[in-house]
């Protein structure tokens, strides 16, 4: 394991340090201090531990690694990720894996608003409450909300999937509770075993998807838009 | 039978026959209209400034004898590998999408053959791109659609766009027509979907949380490559401002002319602010801030010759960018196509339905048949041919107001011929040292 220190190292030293590793390779990083942009754009796979909070982008555009934060996480968690798995094990602020490609999110904690904004293909799991607008156009990939769901989950969603355990405020333009399917319910197990958690209870969930009533203008809806 | 008295029909200022025509249009269809390009009125322009040539109180250079260097560095604030440019002219942001793979070829070859760069669009880097610009700016979106890491880090330079000049404060559009398997994937959304894309980027919002994103994207890609911000023409003082302050080391300002693959009219003809008037308080902003030339700027919209090139240059300005323009050097609403814009009812130079994918010259489509009329090697062809005639228009000007740069242009050597464009580009009223506002 190799300890990268803020007290003593830059924050591009820290970065070019990851990204330039070695496959494999396993890192900790002491005193963080909610630094910005920390372990963005890593590139293969290897295995990051970040002792306290982070701030703004942390894990950005991540692929193949995996991070775990042992703290809370600024805005912009983990966007635009393409694979690999971050774990937060306290809150995360808003924007948490905006416009996602793929791989796993799991924050143990809260998400704030516009959770999973965009998102197109991550699995975002969220084991305490989301803020308003999240999954607000959101295309492809899945978002699991242990708790309670803000305002306009799902506007304007496209296919991505929202599992719900707690209470929605209430639904986005176009998106609707959907028929929870075998099909869906065993897609939920695969999503949330592959993030390790088996605490749950796969009959609280209910599923939110698209209406697909605004996929293609029509003045009749004028109003919604 | 008393005889009446005989008048001139009289047709209305207000209610025009376009005016006319489009009220009829919103009440037939319930929607409003969609077009592509950049505002069709006539605004105060770079035709409404002269400039002033050499004689006794200033001597010319030599043309065609003595050097005018049209060279140009774009991002050398912060980034180790800025744009190195042989001329002063870039092409502007155009989606592969919204225009046809042989299109975004034919502006990757003619870019490269002259020396300049290209530049990506909503949806992604293709190969085709990547593979025939040599110097490739690759745009984030609010969209994010096709973003990826893989190709930020094979880009030369970051374009974060902010706004673009036919609509400020909108987000783009590109309907179900033009979404074939290919834009579907990358896009990661259904065929055939009208795709809105978003106003506001999805993971911040004002300019302090700018300039953290941009420290995202050095530290994703080493510090290397320039970071752009480009923003829409309405407040060039203030958010030029900002965009230096958040860390740019290029600031694109795309006036109200500058084009788009598809928009509301509404949207294109009444936001935003010409191209002329966004010059100088862009220069201004960073003139204040100690960084002109510096923190390198770039104006588009509207760009058509070499006069144009040289007034945006002697206004302040590092570079320019062209789009339109672009498109028609490459065959856009050429006249041989004139029955078959008429088949559409339009007219050759009236085309602009670029949303709908039936363009005959093969460039705003994904119609395979029609985007082979266009030849990519042709088309780069046409295209360098043209930027190279701007550039010596550029410097046929530049030597006859004495300068050996064509950045060494300056507001002194211009005059205006009207007082709102005197106003505007802060030049005097020709013939006086009449600066209104001053």
């Amino acid at each position: 394991m190799h300890i990268l220190d803020f007290n003593k190292l830059s924050l591009r030293d820290i970065n070019k340090t990851l990204q330039e590793s070695d496959k494999n390779s396993f890192f900790s990083i002491r005193n963080p201090k909610g630094s910005h942009a920390l372990a963005v754009g890593i590139n293969k796979k290897i295995t990051v531990k970040v002792v306290g909070s982070v701030g703004y982008y942390c894990a950005g555009m991540n692929k193949f690694s995996d991070i775990k934060v042992e703290g809370s996480a600024g805005p912009g968690l983990g966007e635009n990720m393409m694979s690999g798995n971050i774990h937060v094990t306290g809150d995360v602020s808003q924007y948490a894996g905006a416009s996602g490609h793929g791989g796993s999110i799991l924050v143990e904690g809260n998400a704030s608003s516009r959770c999973g904004i965009s998102m197109k293909g991550v699995d975002i799991i969220v084991k305490g409450n989301v803020g308003h607008m999240s999954a607000f156009m959101a295309q492809k990939g899945n978002l699991v909300i242990f708790g309670d769901a803000g305002h306009a989950l799902g506007d304007s969603i496209y296919e991505a999937n929202i599992y719900v355990a707690g209470e929605v405020a209430s639904l986005g333009a176009d998106c609707i509770e959907k028929k929870m399917t075998k099909k869906h319910l065993s897609d939920l197990g695969h999503i949330l075993s592959n993030a390790n958690v088996s605490d749950y209870n796969p009959d609280t969930f209910r599923r939110f998807g698209s209406a697909r009533s605004l996929y293609n203008f029509n003045v009749d809806n004028a109003k919604i838009y | 039978m008393k005889k009446k008295s005989i008048t001139e029909p009289r047709t209305s200022h207000t209610f025009d026959a376009y005016t006319n025509s489009e009220i009829r249009r919103a009440a037939e269809t319930g929607i409003y209209d969609i077009r592509g390009g950049g505002s069709k009125r006539n605004l105060p322009n770079f035709d409404d400034l002269l400039f002033l040539g050499a004689s006794i109180s200033r001597y010319p250079l030599e043309g065609y004898r003595e050097a005018c260097n049209t060279k140009v560095i774009l991002g050398d604030r912060f980034s180790s590998n800025p744009l190195n440019l042989e001329i002063p002219i870039t092409i502007a942001g155009m989606s592969f999408g919204a225009l046809s793979a042989q299109a975004k070829e034919a502006l990757g070859r003619g870019a490269s053959l002259v020396g300049t760069s290209t530049t990506t669009g909503d949806g992604g880097m293709t190969k085709e791109e990547r593979g025939h610009s040599k110097q490739l700016v690759y745009q984030l979106l609010p969209s994010r659609y096709g973003m990826n890491p893989d190709d930020l880090r094979k880009a030369d330079a970051i374009e974060i766009v902010v706004g673009q000049g036919a609509k400020p404060g909108g987000g783009g559009m590109l309907l179900g027509q033009k979404i074939n398997d290919r834009v579907a994937e990358m896009r990661t959304l259904p065929k055939g979907i009208d795709q809105r894309s978003p106003c506001r980027h999805p993971d911040w919002t004002g300019p302090d949380d700018m300039e953290i994103k941009i420290l995202e994207l050095r530290e994703i890609t080493g510090w290397k490559v320039p970071i752009f911000v480009k923003v829409a023409g309405s407040r060039p003082y203030y958010d030029v401002a900002l965009a230096a302050k958040s860390g740019a080391d290029v600031v694109v300002v795309d006036g109200m002319q500058g084009g788009t693959a598809a928009t509301q009219e509404v949207f294109i003809e009444n936001v935003g602010i010409p191209t002329l008037a966004c010059v100088r308080p862009a220069v201004r902003a960073l003139q204040e801030l100690g960084l002109h030339r510096k923190v390198q700027l770039i104006v588009s919209g509207g760009i058509r010759n070499g006069a144009d090139v040289a007034k945006a240059l002697a206004l302040g300005a590092d570079a320019v960018s062209i789009g339109s323009a672009a498109l028609i050097a490459l065959g856009d609403n050429d006249p041989r196509y004139q029955k078959d814009y008429e088949k559409l009812g339009t007219t050759a130079g009236s085309f602009d339905d670029w949303h709908e994918g039936l363009d005959p010259a093969g460039i705003t489509t994904q119609d395979k048949k029609l985007a082979k009329r266009l030849d990519p090697k042709l088309g780069g062809r046409r295209l360098a041919n043209y930027l190279n005639v701007m550039t010596m228009e550029a410097q046929t000007i530049a030597r006859a107001c004495g300068k050996n740069d064509l950045r060494n242009l300056e507001p002194e050597d211009l005059c205006a011929l009207t007082v709102e464009s005197a106003a505007m580009a802060g030049v005097p009223l020709a013939g006086t040292n009449w600066i209104p506002g001053t």
